[in-house]
């Protein structure tokens, strides 16, 4: 067995990673803090650690302040997964393409996707602006999935490639010499073998469409009904004063449902994301 | 019988139905005609769009003079400079808090399962909501780390870390490390898993010390990661809107304003579209050189490896 860790070496290990953590964890700690404070006391006192005031006042007035809260809340679930379920839709295909099969053009054309990294929504916004008004999409919930979808597409088809190429082809041979046709196969043969894959990508794609609403709702969306959170929150900064307890109430109670999902599927997803992109 | 298939299967598979290539084409169409329509049309619009003076009113033809205006004005090379100055500082970072942090979670030590469920909020939350937590703590009147400043006693009066020109950049700077630290954390961590741990016994066996296995044994094991991680990173950062957008909208007077918050500026909140637009082809031709360059030189350190 290799060398252990002397004490003195575990409690270093241990104070690092504290402070590594709390680097990590400080706007979140400090984030619930202030949700717990009056406003009043919030703005007039010093900065101080702790007081005797805490309330959970700022939970229940938030949705008086904001009515569309939980309109908000639901709005980016909904987005992210509509956009998780188009991309996965149009994901499985291509990737399944570029694991098994030959074709001219195979690496020139994964390039050409992979290169689509390069853009983000920011660089495009004003032509596709104009796409999206043409398509008739401009205020709805498809101007915040359709641009989402597209630039989760490559990492997607990245992702997913080298978990379809770890599937043994022998399986899909057998069912094939069994006189089931090739799309049958992929139905009925790899998917079903892919799936923990398709959870892992599934769920990396869930988090970059969660995570990057934000430009997309304010530049083609400007239907309050439809907002998702980020966009949402800011309804809780005013010309005058911002409520910051409520404020940060809101979006720690917005990101609840998601991450109490999330740390049940933490498990598979580091396990299998590191599984799939990390390749010899 | 494996055998068998093996041999057998591939020319059956060629003989019935579509060709591979159709068959591959077919599977590709949804995905590509996404690309089409999301990306690659409207990065044509885009170049079409930096030849005109359009705005919300109509456009005109007026050739090169948008890019004319844009090298000429001294304020756009300084944007550029800081743009890039903003990548590589903020992804060298990431890289090495993100080395730093995966070794720790990477030491047999109890809790680190836990450990590691702890660093993953700013990577699964929207970062708008993080940046948000960020603007509050950078504040000066009421703000974390303003409090912690005065009562360090390391200043003597509160301090407004977004209203000054040089704090506000190195605020920045450490909110876009804390959103990108996370993924490239948790990818160390896993390739430093996959490298295979006769590699370390055999050399702990030659009496090689924890240093000296990390220097040569971990880092060259997970190369391959730290540079895919560090390309697709800097393509990020050098993008990143969002974390400049909500604590400082490019200020104070520009301190904070890199190439994809200018073009926001230009494009979107005056609607200036062709200079907009020429913005914008700017920055996907300085990314565009940046990747192939990077890429090259991955390349020959690969070959020089290689070949040794």
């Amino acid at each position: 067995m290799i060398d252990r860790l002397t004490l003195l070496q575990k409690i270093g290990v241990y104070f690092a990673t504290f402070v590594f953590l709390l680097f990590i964890l400080m706007p979140f700690i400090e984030m619930i803090r202030v949700s717990l404070r009056p406003m009043s006391h919030l703005m007039t006192a010093d900065f101080t650690w702790w007081s005797e005031d805490f309330s959970l006042q700022a939970y229940r007035d938030m949705w008086v302040t904001v009515p569309l809260l939980g309109r908000y809340i639901f709005n980016s679930i909904f987005i992210a997964a509509s956009v998780t379920l188009v991309t996965m839709i149009v994901v499985i295909p291509a990737a399944y393409a570029y694991a098994r099969l030959e074709f001219p053009f195979k690496a020139l054309s994964l390039g050409g996707f992979l290169a689509v990294n390069m853009f983000t929504g920011a660089v495009l916004l004003i032509p596709l602006y104009r796409v999206l008004r043409t398509l008739g999409m401009l205020n709805t919930y498809w101007a915040m999935i359709i641009p989402g979808v597209a630039f989760l597409i490559p990492t997607g088809i990245w992702l997913l490639r080298s978990y379809l190429e770890k599937i043994p082809k022998e399986l899909e041979e057998a069912a094939y010499v069994d006189g089931a046709s090739r799309l049958y196969t992929l139905r009925r043969v790899v998917i079903p073998l892919a799936i923990p894959g398709l959870i892992v990508v599934g769920t990396a794609v869930f988090i970059g469409a969660y995570a990057q609403q934000f430009l997309f709702a304010i530049t083609f969306n400007n239907v309050r009904e439809i907002q998702p959170l980020p966009a949402g929150l800011f309804e809780f900064v005013g010309y005058q004063d911002t409520t910051w307890n409520e404020l940060m109430a809101a979006a720690l109670t917005g990101v609840l449902p998601v991450m109490l999902v999330f740390l049940f599927l933490q498990k598979y997803l580091v396990a299998g994301l590191t599984a799939g992109a990390v390749k010899e | 019988m494996t055998l068998a298939i093996d041999t057998a299967a591939p020319d059956r598979m060629q003989r019935r139905g579509l060709s591979d290539r159709a068959f591959a084409w077919a599977l590709i169409a949804p995905a590509l005609a996404f690309i089409l329509v999301i990306v690659v049309w409207p990065l044509i619009e885009t170049i079409r769009l930096s030849f005109t003076d359009a705005t919300l009113g109509g456009e005109n033809f007026v050739g090169l003079a948008n890019y004319a205006a844009l090298f000429a004005d001294p304020k756009f090379w300084q944007t550029v400079g800081r743009t890039f100055y903003w990548m590589v500082l903020a992804v060298s970072l990431k890289l090495i808090v993100g080395l730093i942090g995966a070794s720790l979670l990477n030491a047999a030590i109890p809790g680190k399962a836990l450990f590691r469920v702890l660093v993953m909020p700013p990577w699964v939350i929207p970062v708008a909501i993080g940046v948000i937590g960020w603007k509050w703590m950078y504040n000066g009147y009421f703000g974390l780390i303003s409090g912690l400043l005065q009562e360090f006693g390391l200043v003597q009066d509160r301090v407004a870390l977004l209203a000054t020109k040089t704090s506000a950049f190195y605020s920045a700077i450490v909110t876009d490390v804390w959103v990108g630290t996370p993924m490239v954390t948790l990818f160390f961590l896993a390739a430093m898993q996959g490298v295979s741990k006769d590699l370390y016994e055999a050399a702990w066996v030659d009496g090689a010390s924890r240093w000296y296995r990390f220097r040569r044994i971990t880092i060259p094991q997970i190369m391959p990661v730290i540079v895919s991680m560090a390309l697709l990173s800097a393509i990020w950062t050098f993008n990143s809107f969002e974390i400049i957008w909500i604590l400082t909208e490019g200020g104070p007077r520009g301190a904070t304003t890199t190439l994809i918050i200018d073009t926001y500026k230009v494009a979107i909140s005056s609607q200036r579209f062709g200079e907009g637009a020429a913005r914008a082809v700017v920055i996907v031709v300085l990314l565009a050189t940046f990747s192939l360059f990077y890429l090259w030189f991955l390349n020959r350190v690969n070959r020089h490896y290689g070949a040794k």
